[in-house]
């Protein structure tokens, strides 16, 4: 589904120049949860602008299929427009009609439970419920792949965990192909198929594995603990690694 | 309610008040004769004889077109200027600065040369008001697009807009509040510089609220002359006022107001 070979990016040039990511692999099947995970500087929002299009890689190559759909740490609403018409303006932009475009707002809005704020603006709503309209207009694409740029890295614990059963239920349902990067070990074990380790300056792959945690999972269940102090253990290595 | 309207306003109202004692305490003093300082009773019988006066009305109407259109003429040449530069880099060197310096230079030093180009014409007075007014609306426009939040373009991109739908979408309404700002500005000195035009072109046959200045200080008339003053300053912030709820609701819509 996304294919990534040997990708690097450089910013600037001479001496001067910094390599977000080095030569990077990555193979996603289709409807599979892959969480990256990495300390800061691992160059992981570059990877995801990457994937999206919305940055052309200095070496490799990769295949997303068409239009993947970004979500990011701010909810990145437009303040001018109301819940629905945030949600309804990537079917405005593929023209599609208004009464099909309408049904499905309120479809999607739904989805988010979300659906009585629909004539809200974003600033009457709390940083979890603008973070669930971004989704609702993320999947507005209708991509089967979603990219997600630590999405609830702002958001409280309480939040966070209802959002991702939310999301969780959502990618189930309409067979997503997720890629997740967050700096949160314990969101990673708690949504993630598999886990990526990136190392960080340059961004490498350092590690990865499958996780075999049945679901539903819960984040504080021992299993999703155990897995995440044994990947914590790797990234405080990796970053010890570069403190000295 | 009222009351709340009324903490609002008794500010407003005393230092109204206290302009008017100062210049009453100046008539008392008999600071100048009364033909070159009227009394505040004298200037407002004088302006209300004038509100029920036809020939009044003919001026402001004058004035009123005047700077109705050369403001609309200078907002449509600056919101296309303003893109223009904001968007291609060539014009952007080219024009930028010159842009700001434009606006830094009098709009009045431009009226003898208006006056040789197009005579004591309604074009030498919108030739200056137009360039009085289009800088800020330029500059309004390319600082409203320069700082669109970046994420928000990368956002509108990454769900479909490009090109021309990326600006209907995201970038025109993004940069709104600074083109409301830099039309607010635009307002200000096309005012100014049609005040200015009035004074210096007197166009024959076209009774203004600038000519009716030049004819009050003919006459010696200083109620007549301050009235109009007062017409002048009441016009301004009326367009002020106008402007000031289109920025408090666009502030409003978009949850900036606290």
């Amino acid at each position: 589904m996304i294919s990534i070979r040997n990708v690097s990016r450089t910013y600037g040039h001479g001496p001067g120049a910094v390599t977000a990511l080095d030569r990077l692999s990555l193979e996603i099947e289709p409807g599979e949860f892959v969480c990256v995970v990495g300390a800061s500087g691992c160059g992981k929002s570059t990877l995801l602008s990457l994937i999206a299009g919305l940055d052309t890689p200095t070496g490799g190559e990769i295949t997303a299929g068409r239009n993947p759909a970004l979500m990011f740490q701010e909810p990145a609403l437009f303040p001018w427009l109301t819940v629905e018409k945030n949600v309804g303006l990537p079917l405005k932009l593929r023209k599609v009609p208004r009464a099909e475009r309408e049904a499905k707002v309120a479809e999607l809005l739904a989805t988010v439970n979300l659906l009585e704020f629909a004539r809200k603006r974003p600033h009457e709503l709390s940083g979890g419920m603008r973070q669930r309209v971004a989704l609702a207009r993320t999947l507005a694409l209708d991509s089967p792949v979603l990219l997600m740029d630590e999405p609830f890295g702002a958001l409280d614990a309480m939040t966070r965990d209802l959002l991702h059963d939310e999301l969780e239920r959502i990618v189930q349902q309409r067979g997503l192909t997720v890629l997740f990067v967050t700096h949160n070990v314990r969101e990673a074990a708690r949504l993630g198929d598999r886990i990526v380790l990136l190392s960080s300056r340059p961004g490498r792959l350092k590690w990865q594995g499958r996780v075999d945690i049945p679901r539903p999972r819960r984040i504080d269940s021992p299993e999703v603990s155990s897995l995440a102090a044994e990947i914590t253990d790797r990234l405080r290595d990796e970053v010890a690694s570069h403190a000295r | 309610m009222l009351a709340r309207a009324w903490a609002g306003t008794w500010p407003k109202v005393l230092a109204v008040a206290i302009v008017l004692l100062v210049w009453q305490i100046a008539i008392w003093t008999e600071f100048r004769p009364p033909w070159a300082l009227a009394s505040p009773a004298d200037t407002f019988a004088d302006l209300g004889r004038s509100l029920g006066d036809e020939r009044f009305w003919l001026a402001v109407g004058i004035t009123m077109q005047r700077a109705v259109l050369g403001f609309v003429l200078a907002a449509g040449v600056g919101l296309l200027l303003g893109l223009a530069v904001a968007r291609v880099k060539v014009l952007r060197a080219a024009l930028g600065s010159m842009i700001t310096a434009l606006q830094t230079m009098p709009s009045i030093a431009w009226f003898p040369l208006a006056v040789l180009l197009f005579g004591l014409t309604e074009n030498a007075i919108m030739f200056v008001v137009i360039l009085g007014a289009t800088p800020s609306v330029a500059n309004g426009v390319i600082a409203g697009v320069d700082y669109v939040p970046p994420l928000l373009l990368r956002a509108g991109r990454n769900i479909g807009a490009k090109g021309i739908s990326l600006y209907r979408h995201v970038i025109a309404p993004a940069s709104l509040p600074a083109i409301v700002a830099g039309l607010k500005q635009g307002w200000a000195f096309s005012w100014r510089s049609l005040m200015a035009g009035e004074l210096l072109v007197g166009v024959a046959n076209r009774p203004s609220v600038g000519t009716r200045l030049t004819v009050f200080r003919d006459l010696n008339d200083s109620a007549g002359l301050i009235a109009t003053m007062i017409v002048i300053l009441v016009i301004g912030l009326l367009v002020d006022v106008a402007f000031g709820s289109a920025d408090q609701a666009i502030r409003r819509r978009w949850g900036i107001t606290e």
